[in-house]
Order: structure tokens, then sequence, then C-alpha cells
């Protein structure tokens, strides 16, 4: 075997390896979805556990939901305005901006935001836990990590994104309000009834709210897997917060198209 | 921190939670301005019904009384039939003319209502016999095209 054909070979089996560490990862990932699924019932007997779960991932997130919406709202206000304008129809503004965020920013701005500031503390949480041999611990005491640990999280994160996001919507739109009726004049009547005519409940809504769960069972899993799955090192954690963010953000754009296509074409 | 202040809080953010969905779905969606509940329904045959959708506004005087339910195409007659849902509150007698307009230059098309003067009313499974068809910019161009050569003639 010559020297070319021994780099062709490495080559090919780093392709390989890298293929199969993904796919590997991704059953691992299934696996404890499942697992999640059959010790759910647990983490509702316990209430607690999860309530103090929201209380981590949902309360400590509201001050960055309510600033961000706040102003992601405003902006939204001046650019549709502008555009707006330049057709001689500026009251569509109320329009404009309660059904961007609804339909779409609502939901995706609010879980990136939870998987920066939600999703990387439960990776590193759990993570640390691991390395720390919390974890292992508890099987010692036959108490299921998963049962006490993982499960809580992921109804957490699949409870609190869906108010996070109407929230998000919420304050969104009062800050596209504040800046299009005081600050720029546009018809306050005008501005709130063509935002009503339009914005309709069933097709609006709740289709930001389906794709705000989604996004919060992706988010969760997506972190809590991350941690399960670090090594127990403090650079595996590390490493291991990164890709949370990363991939969370990656998942969330993805399925946001995916989502976004199923439902205008339904 | 202890077990109440942690109820607390969440019950607190799952409050907040609440009334900004309510706040969506009554301030922002249209769930209050024209819940239409009970309604009848009623078939109208147009020749063309331009860009007409289903859900696409049903009004009578400019008032929101009904919504499109569907719109089918009939094999047989080669015209389109459109389902209108109309609030049972709302009657229409049963010469009533059924129009297809336009929502400004470039708005939503929606099914305009003018009622006639017989004194029955329309109801479930009745057919509008007089219909309008949108306005289909291309025709109003050529035959504007053609009157303006036949002038000058």
């Amino acid at each position: 075997m010559n020297i070319n054909t021994k780099t062709l070979l490495k080559f090919f089996e780093k392709i390989g390896r890298s293929f199969s560490v993904r796919a590997l990862r991704l059953g691992a990932a299934t696996r404890l979805f499942y697992l999640i699924l059959i010790y759910s019932a647990d983490s509702f007997k316990r209430i607690h556990l999860t309530i103090r779960e929201i209380y981590f991932t949902g309360v400590m997130s509201l001050v960055i939901i309510i600033v961000s919406a706040f102003f992601v709202g405003m902006v939204l206000g001046l650019q549709g305005y502008y555009t707006l304008q330049k057709y001689g129809s500026s009251e569509a503004i109320g329009v404009l901006v309660a059904l961007s965020l609804v339909r779409e920013l609502g939901p995706v701005v609010t879980a990136l935001l939870f998987a920066g500031r939600a999703g990387t503390s439960i990776t590193a949480e759990i993570g640390l836990m691991k390395a720390t041999e919390q974890l292992s611990a508890m099987e010692m005491m036959a108490v299921s990590p998963v049962a006490r640990i993982i499960a809580p999280r992921f109804w957490a994160g699949v409870i609190a994104m869906p108010i996070l996001a109407s929230i998000f919507s919420m304050v969104g739109v009062l800050g596209g309000y504040v800046v299009a009726v005081p600050i720029i004049g546009v018809d306050e009547g005008a501005f709130w009834s063509q935002m009503q005519a339009n914005v309709d409940f069933r097709f609006d809504i709740v289709n930001g709210l389906i794709k705000s769960v989604v996004f919060g069972i992706a988010c969760t899993i997506i972190a809590l897997f991350e941690g399960f799955d670090a090594p127990p090192t403090a650079e595996g954690v590390s490493r291991a917060t990164t890709r949370t963010v990363v991939t969370s953000s990656l998942a969330i754009l993805g399925l946001d198209f995916v989502l976004t296509s199923f439902m205008i074409s339904g | 921190m202890d077990k109440i202040k942690l109820d607390a809080w969440v019950g607190i953010f799952v409050a907040i939670g609440v009334i900004s969905l309510l706040g969506l779905a009554m301030k922002v969606g249209n769930l209050t301005s024209n819940d239409i509940r009970e309604t009848y329904m009623v078939t109208a045959n147009f020749e063309n019904i331009g860009g007409l959708k289903p859900r696409a506004p049903v009004k009578g005087a400019g008032v929101v009384v009904g919504r499109v339910n569907s719109i089918v195409f009939d094999t047989e007659a080669y015209h389109a039939i459109v389902s209108i849902d109309i609030d049972k509150r709302y009657v229409f007698p049963k010469d009533t003319f059924a129009n297809i307009y336009t929502a400004g230059l470039l708005g939503e098309q929606y099914i305009g209502l003018e009622a006639g003067g017989e004194e029955k009313n329309l109801e479930q499974g009745d057919r509008i016999i007089q219909t309008q068809d949108a306005v289909v910019l291309e025709k109003l161009i050529s035959q504007f095209l053609y009157t303006k050569a036949s002038e000058e003639e």
C-alpha cells in the first residue's frame, strides 16, 4: 500500500467517523427522549420539581424576553413605517408588527434567546452534575436521574416556551404601538382596528403557539442531551454548552422553515 | 429559595403568560370582533371568482356578516360554486345580489351582498341566483382597447 492510498483511506475514515458519531448521538438523544416520556409521569407526580425548573428556565428568562421583545417591536415599528409610508399606507403598520411578531419573530426569537439563556444553563448544570458524579450517586441510591433531574427540566422547558413566546409577542406589539402611535403619529384607532381585522386567532396566534411548543421540545431535548452526553471534564462541559447553542439555533431555524411551510400550505 | 416563594413566582409567570395570550386573542386578534358562531350556508355560482379565497369576508353594506367557506369548480356547468357561511343574526331576502369586489386597489377580494326586495329570506342550503363576477383587469383593458380601436375606424 503506497502513501497515497493510506491518506485517502484516512480521509474516508474521517468522513465515516463523523457521520457514525452523529448517527450514534442522534440515536442516543432519541433514546433519552423515549426515557423522558416514560418517566414523565413521575415528574408530574412530584410537581414541585417541575415548578422549580419552570422558575429557573421561565421566570429567570422573563427579563431578557421582555426587554428584547420591546426593542424588537419598536424596531419593527420604525422599519415597517419606513417601507409602508412609501406606499402611503402607514396605517397598516399595526398589521405588519402584529403579524410578524405573532407568526414568526415571537416564537423564533424567544426560542433563540431561550437556547442562549436557559438551554446553556441546563447543559452546564447537568454536565457538572455528571462530572461531580452526582448522577452516578443517584443511580446508586436507586433513584433514576432521568426521572429526578431530566424529565422535570424537559417539561419545564416545554411549558415555559409558549408562555414566553406569548409574552414576547404581546410586549412586542406594545413596543410597536409606542413607536407608531405617540412617536410617529399613526392614528390609534386605525392601528388597532387594522390589526384586529387581519390577525386571525386560529391561523396566526395558535399556529405561533404550536411553533413555540415544538421549539420548546427541540431546545430542551438538545440542551438536556448535550449535558447528559458531555465528557465529565471542565473542557467537555464547556464544549457541550457551546454545542447546545449552535445545535439549538440551527434546529430552531430549520424547524421553523418546515413548520411554516406546513402551515402555509395547509 | 423556599417552596412558597418559588410557587408564587411561577404562578406570576404563568399568569403573565395567560394575560399576554388573552391580550393577543382579544386586542391583537379577531377573537372578539367578529366571532361568527351560528351560521347558515348558502351557495352562489360565479363565472369567474378572480382572486377570491376561502375565509374571505362576506359583507353587507360594508359590515362583515359571514365568511367564504369553500370554493369548488363545477365540472358540469364550468363555473365556480362558492359556499358562504352567513351569521344567523343577519337575514337576506331570496333575491339578494352577490358581487365580488376588491377592497382598495390592491386589496383582498370579498363578497358584497346587496339585499333585494323579496319577502322570503334565504335559508340554509339556498342558492343566490343573481351574481356578478370579479372584475378581471385584463378583460377590462382588452375591452377598453377594442372600444378605442372601433372608435378610430
